[in-house]
Order: structure tokens, then C-alpha cells, then sequence
């Protein structure tokens, strides 16, 4: 921590990224490199994924059924609401304090922050279909199972998948101040800034940034797939 | 030192607080989730994060806001313009807050300046879209209507489309308002102060202090959100009148 750190440049970045670099604090030992980013980028991929599980087991059945049952209104869009107010950083730190660090703890909790929008949005998603449209289903004699399933699902896939992918982005986002809770993610490089130095520091943004980009981008393809062609015809 | 991130861990408190508050007024109760006489005795040391807090938050609604806001009624009449605007305003939504206040480092470097840049960038996709989805429900019978009687389009759209169109605004304005308030807490992290400050650094093993950091934090937003539901009813008289 003596000698200043080298000021951080996009180029200084993507060397940082491909090829392992000098540190102050390391006594000689390089850091970063590509291993290491791949490997941290796994990591953060898995934890995102881990606590996204967690979020749509609890958060998809419930927001479907309550919507299905049209129970719980003020429930469901409270509880949106203010999922949006929690602050991260005081959930990451009281994680590590009162529960206790690494990744079951971490996991968890970092769902807590995903579970609000795809209750919300499952909730929105069905009660936006159609009265008529569920009536003739349960006059053609379909269980409530099935009218959930066959009906109210699909018709809701646009907001139901918009729910996923803000819980999914709050939840990667999250994960980067993870290593706090004693978890690896790529917010290592950003937290870490002593051992990785000011370009790993924006190395660790770019790969973030980049990997919060391409999670978005496959959801909103599979958002398109799943939604049926029926649908597409009417512009949002 | 040049390194400015380590003015930012000094910024923060360093060990003086554990070895002196703490130890004097909760020998008794380590270990304890909150410890009351600690923050009786320390409520004040929140005020001036709270004020930082707030020099954030407001600016950059006010920006991000001005910003949609001008984005909309330019896309409003070139509606082609709609689909990319969405799009980009979409792409620095989803670019996670923490990255995106690092991404601009070698640009604006450390300090509320670039946290303000942040915040508002990423307001812009909810009032952006919510904006020209009220402008686009207006229904075509009200516009006809309007015109009919001699309106001119700018006349339309500032005594007809828009004060239709500010359920919708409000509502995300509401949404921004209320995560940017949320999201300023990580400022800290590039030293521009706010109530991160009293969760970071040598606070981050100390629950109180975050407890006590993080209900500022919700009751600012939720403060924040009753000021704009006052707005829309004032705003939007009509709607009291149809619903009694």
C-alpha cells in the first residue's frame, strides 16, 4: 500500500483481464490474468445462479397463485415496492455480521433481493389476463391447476420473464459486493483495489458490466421464445 | 499519497469509534444485534450523511428526469425514435450500479460528480418509459376531440397529452426515486460520501450503525414517495372527482 497505484486506463484494464499483472502487496506474486477472471467470473456466474433458484421457487409460485386467486394485491405490490428501498449494502454487511459469511449465508439472502419483482410481476402478469379468457377455460371444464398452467401462464410470460430479469440483475449486481459476506465474485477485483490495483479495480467493472449485458440478453431471447407467436402481434 | 482510495478509508472512521464509543457504552451488550446506547448517544454523526445523501439523490432525479423527459416529447411526434431509445436507456439500466460508478473512473474519477452521472443514467429507462407509454394510452377520441375544438399539436400536448399522460410519469418517477435512494448508499464506494458511509469501512462489522444507516435510507424513500403521491393528486384533480 505504499507506492501509489498505477491510475487506471481501459487499456491498463484489458491487459489486466488477458495477462497476469504486477502488485504492491503481493511480494512479487503476479495477480489477475485471464484464470483468474474466468475463474472469478464462474464464481460469480454460480452465486447469481444459486440465489436466483432460491428467489423463483419461493417468489414464482406464490406471486402466480396469488394472482390466479386475486388475493393479496396490497401484498404483492408492497412487498415490490419495497424490495426497492432495501439498500444492498446494509443486507451484504448484516449478512456477514449476524449470520455469518460465505456462500450458504450469502445465497440466501442475496435471493431476498430478487424475490420482490418476480412476485410482483407474476402477480401483475396474471391478473392482467383476461377475466373472459379464464372463465371460458373453466367452462370448457380445465382444473384451476391447468387454467394456471395452460392459460394464465403463458398469456403472462412478458411480465413474468420482466420480473425474472430484474430479480436476476438486482441479484448479480448484489453479488459484486459479496466478497464483503466472504464470498469470491468478481467484485473482488473491485474491492480488493490494494491487491489488484486500479486496473483490476475497472477490469472488474467491465467484466460485471459485461456479464450483467449478456445474462440480460439471453433472458430477453428466452423471454421470445417462450412467448407465443400470438402475442407478438400486439406492440407494447 | 496520491491514491485517493486511501483518503476514502480514512474518510470512512477508521478503528476510533469501536475502541472508544463502543467500548465505553456497549462493554456490556458485544455481541448484540443493536445496542441503544450507542445510537442515543451517536444519532447525530448521521446527519451530515443524510444531507450528503440527499445532494446525491436530488440532483440526479432532477437530471435523470429533465433528461426523459426531454428524450419523450422528442420521440413523441418521430415515434421511430422509440424503439433504440429504449434500447440504450435499457443497456445502462442493467449495467449494475457498482461497475457502472468504476466504468467512469478513468473518465470523471472519484467523487458525487460521477455518482450523480450514475444515478441519473439509470433513472432515465423508468421515466423514459413510463412517460411515452402515458403519451402513448392517451386515447385517439380525447385527441380528436381536442383537436376539434381548435388546438393546435402543441397545445395538444401540453394541456391534453401530457396531464393525461401524469399517472403514468408519476408512477416512474415513483419506481427511480425510490431504488435511486437505495442504490446512493454504494457511493461510498467512490467517496462521495452518503450513508454508505456509516455501512462501509470499519462500520461493516458494527450493526447499529448500519441498522440505524439503512432505516434513514427507507424512510427517505418512503418520505419520497409520499411527496410524489401528494404531486399526482394535486396534478390530476379529475381523477378524485371520478372515483367519489
Amino acid at each position: 500500500m505504499t507506492a501509489a497505484l498505477p491510475l487506471a486506463s481501459f487499456t491498463g484494464a484489458f491487459e489486466f483481464i488477458f495477462t497476469p499483472q504486477d502488485s504492491n502487496v503481493t511480494g512479487g506474486k503476479k495477480v489477475g490474468g485471464f484464470d483468474k477472471s474466468l475463474e472469478l467470473l464462474v464464481k460469480h456466474l454460480e452465486v447469481t445462479l444459486l440465489a436466483l433458484a432460491i428467489a423463483l421457487v419461493i417468489a414464482l409460485p406464490l406471486g402466480l397463485y396469488l394472482g390466479h386467486r386475486g388475493k393479496g394485491e396490497q401484498f404483492a405490490i408492497g412487498l415490490g415496492n419495497a424490495g426497492r428501498a432495501i439498500p444492498e449494502l446494509a443486507v451484504i454487511a448484516l449478512v456477514a455480521v449476524l449470520i455469518g459469511v460465505g456462500l450458504a449465508n450469502v445465497a440466501p439472502v442475496l435471493a431476498i433481493l430478487g424475490i420482490p419483482p418476480i412476485l410482483t410481476n407474476a402477480y401483475v402478469g396474471v391478473r392482467q389476463v383476461d377475466r373472459s379468457t379464464v372463465d371460458a377455460a373453466r367452462g370448457m371444464g380445465m382444473s384451476e391447476m391447468a387454467i394456471i398452467r395452460k392459460v394464465e401462464l403463458p398469456i403472462a410470460v412478458p411480465t413474468v420473464m420482466g420480473g425474472i430479469r430484474s430479480g436476476a440483475i438486482a441479484i448479480l449486481a448484489t453479488a459484486t459486493i459479496a466478497p464483503l459476506a466472504g464470498v469470491e465474485t468478481l467484485g473482488d477485483f473491485i474491492l480488493n483495489r490494494n491487491v489488484y490495483g486500479e486496473n483490476g479495480l475497472l477490469a472488474g467493472a467491465i467484466l460485471v458490466a459485461l456479464l450483467a449485458l449478456t445474462i440480460e440478453g439471453l433472458l430477453a431471447l428466452l423471454q421470445r421464445r417462450l412467448t407465443s407467436d400470438g402475442l407478438k402481434l400486439k406492440t407494447v | 499519497m496520491s491514491s485517493p482510495f486511501l483518503l476514502a478509508a480514512g474518510e470512512v472512521g477508521g478503528d476510533f469509534f469501536r475502541e472508544r464509543d463502543v467500548g465505553d457504552l456497549c462493554q456490556a451488550q458485544r455481541g448484540h444485534v443493536f445496542c441503544w446506547d450507542w445510537a442515543q448517544e451517536n444519532i447525530d454523526r448521521f446527519g451530515t450523511p443524510t444531507v450528503q445523501h440527499l445532494q446525491i439523490v436530488v440532483p440526479a432525479i432532477l437530471i435523470g428526469f429533465v433528461v426523459a423527459f426531454a428524450l419523450a416529447l422528442l420521440s413523441h411526434r418521430t415515434r421511430w425514435l422509440q424503439p433504440p431509445l429504449l434500447a440504450a436507456t435499457g443497456v445502462l439500466y442493467t449495467i449494475p450500479s457498482i461497475a457502472f460508478f468504476f466504468l467512469l473512473l478513468p473518465l470523471t474519477g472519484l467523487g458525487r460528480d460521477t455518482a450523480i452521472i450514475v444515478l441519473a443514467a439509470y433513472t432515465l429507462q423508468i421515466i423514459y418509459r413510463n412517460t411515452i407509454l402515458g403519451l402513448n394510452n392517451v386515447p385517439a377520441a380525447v385527441k380528436d376531440a381536442a383537436r376539434g375544438m381548435g388546438l393546435t399539436p402543441r397545445q395538444i400536448l401540453w394541456k391534453v397529452e401530457l396531464p393525461l399522460a401524469i399517472p403514468e410519469i408519476i408512477a416512474g418517477l415513483r419506481v427511480a426515486v425510490v431504488s435511486t435512494i437505495a442504490i446512493a448508499t454504494l457511493a461510498v464506494l467512490i467517496s462521495a460520501g452518503g450513508l454508505g458511509t456509516e455501512m462501509y469501512g470499519s462500520n461493516l462489522t458494527f450493526p447499529t450503525s448500519i441498522i440505524i444507516a439503512a432505516a434513514i435510507v427507507m424512510l427517505m424513500a418512503l418520505a419520497f414517495d409520499a411527496i410524489l403521491l401528494l404531486v399526482q393528486r394535486f396534478t390530476t384533480p379529475w381523477r378524485r372527482v371520478a372515483q367519489s
